[in-house]
């Protein structure tokens, strides 16, 4: 068959690297240290030349890199028996949020540790699909409709705690990599058109009953931005000004004059693939677009080529929800969808949300080196 | 659980899994796609409306308000000056906290409540980027206090500007006038867009009335700001053109000698260059000090000014309009003898009074109480002594048809058209004045009032000054001006229509007339001519400001000092070859001989000093452009 061919061929490929000392994979972690060099140059305009952003964005970027290494160098096993400890965790961490959090911006998602703090909630982009792989892994397939409710049970708590912080960015996220599993796993067609139908019926009552004033006010502004120029339309206008005037080829590094100027808002977090639009043009994002491309593909393979059910789950899953991260991100700010707080991953200046795709990508380097399991092969 | 893994199946798992991850693969696709077809259609399709998007953000044009054009004396020495000013202003943005900085600075200069109080009402409306200015006028001391605190102070900074200063102060304000804040109805007239720079207008004076030529044009400047409207670097820049400089024929010398030798009175004088009709001096006292007008001045001081029964801010020499009194008699007798009324042979018999047929009541001359002017008055001895009787007879004689027609011709009645707003007129009476007026007819009693420049007869001391620089050159009907040259270019002098025809003979009897009211023992104004070394051809003039009537008599001893007679006098010199004419008006001043007649020789003596050291000088450099009279 044409299809079990391809996949073959994908299988060799990611195999080849299997048996390695460092238990990483190089095409992978090449890519990656691309992409946090590239950042950095962009993040050093982003932030109008500050320094001190890029010394600390490198060294989180540095502690990632090694916890990266300190993550594959588990055997996937382990953090399969470990999913449940770790989602309990991060399940206790959201009440914690939820007695003791600290409030920020009109939400509270932190916790003060005293020495630093802390986001919950971003572990939980781990531990969720983690969670729900280990759950789904070794059962029937495609999944029962009872081992889909317990899924979504894992899924959905979370999710709802992190809603209510108000975080809908990142509850977005955590439903969407715990999703991804149930998807990969081969959750049966009717769930997934009855899932988007429901979503489509609960569209109206969460607009009645569930969204907050400002998160509807999101929705409102993206579809004219032109209603409120000066109060919630102003990032949206100023960050498809950016893009837009980047043009083909960009104003250059450092001469954006939407970025430079202060235009526009969030330069250095959210909004940053507006200061790359606008200083490298099209030539630039398609360049950030290959890149963040060749790293999905590369971790896709490595799930087509993992030893366990559980393996390939969480590899798929964390290279689809990073690739989630990329698009609402580039469309939120290119006005193609309401602006919630999603930074661009491994671009934005951010500590935790880096961290946490660390872990991810550990994971998945723990996976590309699991060796095969006997029997197991095609 | 053990059922369930019993049933889990590796390679159906694999299988499922890579189809479904192959179908994740085709949606991830489809999504950048979207993604990129987005970012093609802003930065390629959409490009040019995004880049003037973000033109129009950063790049603005701000207006330069050009220098005004100063305005020099004959000698080059400025009466309106651009100073830079220092004022303290605080961007609210670049503050860490607004109320900290406001007492910090409060403990290193002084900022009074008011300036404060404005300084929160515009703070509260604006724009909290922009630069709010909290004090204005800072001391050189304050400026130094400031500098060095400086790095304490993030958000407040001192800019400078330039600012009209008058160094002269008081003695040029009646001339020059001032310039002030932009009022909401000037700003229905002019053209704002030329005003963008500036907030200042000229208010009187000849500021106001070369406001265009002094203004300048605006200069532009192309700026990239920041999102908070802070300019980052200039782009583009067109230099403004600085304002016409303005050179007056005024010599500050001389024009300080007769706001000194006028001090103390309420009184006006104007002297004129009889060749090119420039003014040499135009003082009106008392004076004030027009800077306090700039920078705004305190509605208390203001009110202070305007309420002064002394009205320091009227300017006499144009606006104020009295009775001429007896310094009309020789242009009156001139049109008598021109159009042969009588001749110089004509002479009366004055006893003190002149009746008129059918009228009881005599006219009085100034001197009835000793007997009049005797016998045998001709129209010298009338202008010499100054004698009512023969002006009465006479100037019913002529008629005021006569005497209001020929008196148009030296300025009486008329706006001479100098250069300064709100100029009055006066009033030559004439019938048809009489009629439109006060709706009566005229009467020849009217015109015995007339003929000694009493009654309905008012003039400025301008016109007075106009009047007797057309006697002096014999008829050049020679115009008014202040500006002599605008940026260096000299102004060709104007003259008002066709030279006055009037026989030589009778110019030469007037002005021997003339110098014999000063040269002669009985000249009425003798008493300035001790020591004189040039002749000075002049009229003296008492201006009643009440009416006497026939029992009573005039005595300053028992009326109020307001209401005693206004002292006037008009002259030229030096009398046969003129160069300068003069007419000056001390209120109140009794007697145009006493009061008014000395503060003339003062100036012209000034004059002549001048001219004097001017001819020498120049006969020492350049015998070839000696100066050449007519």
């Amino acid at each position: 068959m044409y299809q079990g061919d391809f996949v073959r061929r994908l299988e060799t490929m990611g195999g080849e690297r299997r048996h390695n000392p460092l238990r990483v994979d190089f095409g992978l972690l090449i890519l990656l240290l691309t992409l946090c060099i590239a950042g950095l140059f962009v993040l050093y305009s982003a932030s109008e030349q500050n320094m001190a952003y890029i010394r600390r964005q490198a060294l989180i970027m540095a502690a990632g890199f090694f916890g990266l290494l300190v993550v594959a160098q588990f055997p996937v096993r382990f953090w399969e028996r470990w999913a449940f400890v770790l989602y309990s965790g991060a399940l206790l961490s959201l009440l914690a949020v939820l007695l003791f959090g600290v409030e920020a911006k009109g939400a509270t998602r932190w916790l003060d540790l005293g020495f630093t703090r802390f986001q919950p909630s971003e572990i939980t982009k781990i531990a969720v699909p983690m969670m729900v792989s280990a759950y789904l892994s070794n059962r029937q397939i495609p999944p029962s409709p009872k081992h889909v409710a317990g899924a979504l049970l894992v899924v959905l708590v979370p999710v709802m705690a992190i809603f209510n912080q108000p975080d809908l960015g990142t509850a977005i996220l955590v439903f969407a990599s715990g999703f991804f599993v149930l998807f990969l796993a081969g959750l049966k067609k009717r769930y997934l058109v009855g899932t988007s139908l429901s979503a489509l019926a609960a569209a109206p009552i969460l607009w009645l009953y569930v969204l907050r004033d400002y998160q509807k006010q999101r929705v409102l502004t993206l579809l004219s931005p032109e209603d409120d120029k000066f109060g919630a339309g102003w990032n949206i206008i100023q960050s498809t000004t950016a893009i837009g005037s980047g043009g083909l080829t960009g104003k250059g590094w450092t001469q954006g004059t939407q970025s430079q100027l202060n235009f526009l808002p969030e330069s250095h977090t959210d909004f940053i693939i507006a200061v790359l639009a606008e200083e490298f043009g099209l030539i630039g994002v398609i360049t950030l677009c290959v890149l963040y491309l060749l790293i999905i593909g590369r971790c896709m393979i490595i799930a087509l080529g993992a030893q366990s059910q559980f393996g390939r789950l969480m590899a798929g899953s964390i290279s689809l929800t990073f690739f989630i991260y990329i698009f609402v991100n580039m469309c939120m700010v290119s006005g193609l969808l309401p602006v919630v707080g999603v930074p661009l991953p491994l671009i934005s200046h951010g500590g935790t949300a880096i961290l946490t795709l660390f872990f991810g990508f550990g994971i998945v380097m723990a996976i590309s080196s699991e060796p095969r399991r006997i029997g197991t092969g095609l | 659980m053990l059922q369930d893994s019993a049933i889990s199946d590796p390679r159906r798992e694999h299988r499922v899994f890579s189809v479904r991850l192959m179908v994740a693969g085709i949606f991830v696709s489809a999504l950048t796609s979207i993604i990129l077809f987005r970012y093609f259609d802003l930065q390629v399709t959409q490009h040019q409306d995004y880049i003037a998007n973000s033109d129009n953000n950063r790049i603005h044009i701000r207006p330069i308000a050009p220098p005004r054009g100063l305005i020099f004396d004959s000698r080059g020495q400025v009466l309106a000056d651009n100073r830079p000013t220092y004022t303290l202003n605080i961007i609210a943005d670049r503050a860490r906290n607004l109320d900290a900085l406001i007492l910090q600075l409060q403990s290193l200069i002084t900022i009074s409540s008011r300036d404060l109080a404005r300084f929160r009402k515009r703070i509260q409306r604006g724009r909290t980027f922009e630069a709010i200015p909290l004090k204005h006028n800072l001391t050189e001391q304050e400026r130094a206090v400031l500098a060095v605190n400086g790095h304490l102070l993030s958000g407040a900074e001192v800019s400078a500007q330039l600012t009209r200063f008058y160094p002269q102060e008081e003695l040029f304000a009646h001339v020059i006038g001032y310039v002030g804040r932009i009022n909401e109805q000037e700003s229905q007239n002019i053209n704002l867009t030329d005003y963008q720079g500036t907030d200042f207008i000229g208010k009187v004076g000849l500021e106001k009335f070369y406001e265009k030529q002094l203004l300048g044009s605006l200069g532009a400047e192309q700026v990239e700001t920041n999102a908070r409207g802070r300019v980052t670097r200039v782009l583009d820049r067109k230099n403004p053109v600085t304002g016409d400089n303005l050179t007056l024929f005024i010599d500050s010398h001389l024009q300080a000698i007769a706001q000194e030798a006028l001090q103390g009175e309420r009184g006006a004088l104007v002297a004129i260059d009889i060749n090119s009709g420039g003014i040499l001096s135009m003082v009106s006292t008392p004076s004030y000090n027009p800077n306090p007008f700039v920078s705004g001045i305190s509605q208390r001081a203001y009110d202070k000014l305007l309420k002064s029964t002394d009205q320091p801010l009227f300017n006499r020499a144009l606006r104020g309009q009295y009775p001429p009194g007896s310094t009309v008699k020789p242009l009156f007798g001139l049109i008598g003898l021109q159009h042969k009324v009588f001749d110089k042979d004509y002479a009366i018999d004055d006893p003190g009074y002149f009746y008129m047929e059918g009228i009881e009541r005599p006219w009085r001359d100034h001197n009835s109480e000793f007997g009049g002017h005797g016998k045998g008055v001709d129209l010298a001895a009338a202008i010499i002594e100054s004698c009512d009787v023969f002006f009465y007879t006479i100037g019913i004689q002529a008629g005021i048809d006569l005497l209001s027609k020929e008196s148009a011709r030296f300025s009486l009645g008329q706006i001479t058209g100098v250069d300064l707003p709100g100029e009055q007129d006066g009033i030559m009476p004439s019938r048809q004045w009489k009629t439109t007026y006060r709706n009566q007819e005229w009467f020849d009693g009217d015109t015995i009032n007339v003929s000694i420049g009493q009654g309905f007869m008012l003039t400025t001391p301008l016109q007075l000054a106009v009047m007797t620089a057309r006697i002096a050159t014999r008829g050049v009907p020679i115009k008014p001006k202040l500006v002599k040259a605008i940026n260096g270019i000299n102004i060709a002098p104007e003259v008002d229509g066709e030279a006055i025809q009037i026989d030589q003979q009778h110019w030469d009897y007037i002005h021997r007339a003339m110098v014999d009211v000063v040269h002669s023992s009985n000249g009425t104004a003798k008493g300035i001519s001790g020591d004189l070394s040039y002749k000075i051809a002049g009229k003296t003039g008492t201006a009643q400001v009440i009416s006497i009537n026939e029992t009573e008599r005039y005595d300053s001893s028992k009326i109020d000092k307001r209401k005693w007679d206004h002292a006037l006098f008009v002259a030229f010199a030096p009398a046969e070859d003129p160069k300068i004419a003069l007419a000056l008006i001390v209120e109140n001043g009794e007697h145009g001989s006493l009061t008014a007649a000395p503060i003339a020789r003062k100036v012209i003596d000034a004059y002549m000093a001048n001219l004097d050291s001017e001819n020498q000088s120049i006969a020492n450099t350049s015998p070839l452009t000696a100066a050449t009279g007519n």
